[in-house]
């Protein structure tokens, strides 16, 4: 029910980044969603023509990764990944395991852009060598 | 033209985690102890409350309530009976609560000062899916049901009662009547949230009340410690 403001969200989020090379298009939005984050995918999929429409978003494909939830043991001390529907129990030694370690996740973990031409291309990769353009954590592979 | 992968790697509500942050260190720097009360619609939050302001405004607490719905402001006007300053936030069709709202709120909130409280209720949309996943800056999460309910809830809704601090079973005056198997519901409430606390109640009998108060002021007094 609340995917329509998660896809809003990450359409914000995207536009944010995207808006150091101007002029792109974004044709893939990567998505990381732990099991536990009770995001419907299916949900996602169906409201982001409607959120991404009139943004440097419309027309891209999201690709959602689901992540399995893995619990820590305290009892045995081993990662393991569980079935949660049936509670969060250590499969090797039965007993309960609340120490979430992964699952839970609700991240994008990357975009693919296509750039508007080859002058902002061009400025685009200067910027990157200059290396100051990019806020808060966002690295780059060509 | 060239495609080119950036890496974000960053919270899809990265923008509510922040303001939930800052709203936790502000309810911290005011000694404010917030509880975030979630549960199905029906489950009997707001009758819950409304004991839980008397008790509190009877020891002498100071206490306000922000209660979330899609529309209408019964339950603020049910909860202000009690004395207490109490918020409406409608969401006009938001299933849930978020740090926005929150903060947004608490600052058009005239004559409060988060300082001269001691508790504040958030009072969520009854919703046991969406509100799981909007941090609202709360010291404790309650995740609530009711024996009416049934026992599996926590299997049905695991992420809610997995992100859950602690737990209250409400309307125990019921408990025979629905035939509510007892172990059961807390046997799944352990599976999905192991060592979670429970606390069973009834708004109507009053029973379980005593033992929540008294965690509400042992937990308070922590908050006025850090």
């Amino acid at each position: 029910m609340h995917e329509l403001s998660m896809a809003a969200s990450i359409v914000e989020a995207v536009t944010e980044s995207v808006a150091a090379y101007p002029g792109a298009r974004v044709r893939q939005v990567r998505l990381r969603v732990g099991v536990l984050s009770a995001v419907v995918e299916d949900s996602l999929r169906f409201c982001w023509e409607i959120v991404t429409e009139g943004s440097a978003l419309a027309g891209s494909e999201l690709v959602v990764t689901v992540l399995p939830v893995v619990v820590h043991c305290a009892s045995c001390n081993a990662l393991s990944e569980v079935e949660y529907f049936g509670g969060l129990r250590c499969p090797r030694c039965g007993e309960p395991a609340g120490d979430v370690r992964q699952g839970r996740e609700l991240e994008i973990e990357s975009i693919e852009i296509e750039e508007a031409g080859e002058m902002e291309d061009a400025v685009a990769s200067q910027t990157h060598r200059a290396g100051s353009r990019f806020p808060g954590g966002i690295e780059e592979r060509v | 033209m060239s495609t080119r992968i950036v890496e974000l790697r960053q919270g899809i509500l990265k923008k509510n985690d922040q303001l939930a942050r800052a709203l936790r260190e502000r309810f911290g720097a005011a000694g404010v102890l917030v509880l975030n009360l979630v549960s199905s619609p029906g489950t009997g939050k707001t009758s819950f409350l409304e004991i839980t302001l008397r008790e509190l405004r009877a020891q002498g607490a100071r206490t306000a309530v922000l209660v979330g719905d899609l529309e209408t402001d019964n339950d603020a006007r049910r909860l202000a009976r009690s004395g207490v300053p109490v918020k409406q936030v409608n969401t006009h069709g938001i299933c849930h609560l978020d740090a926005e709202m929150v903060g947004r709120n608490l600052d058009v909130w005239e004559g409060l000062a988060l300082a001269d409280l001691d508790y504040l209720f958030i009072e969520n949309v009854g919703n046991l899916v969406c509100p799981s996943s909007y941090d609202l800056g709360e010291r404790i999460r309650v995740a609530m049901l009711s024996v009416t309910e049934g026992e599996d809830k926590p299997l049905k809704y695991p992420t809610l009662f997995n992100s859950a601090d602690i737990a209250v079973i409400t309307k125990i005056d019921l408990a025979a009547a629905c035939e509510f198997n007892r172990e059961l519901a807390l046997g799944n409430l352990e599976a999905i949230r192991p060592g979670i606390r429970v606390f069973e109640t009834s708004a109507k009998t009053g029973a379980g009340m005593e033992e929540w108060l008294r965690f509400l002021t042992s937990q308070q007094a922590g908050t006025m410690q850090s």
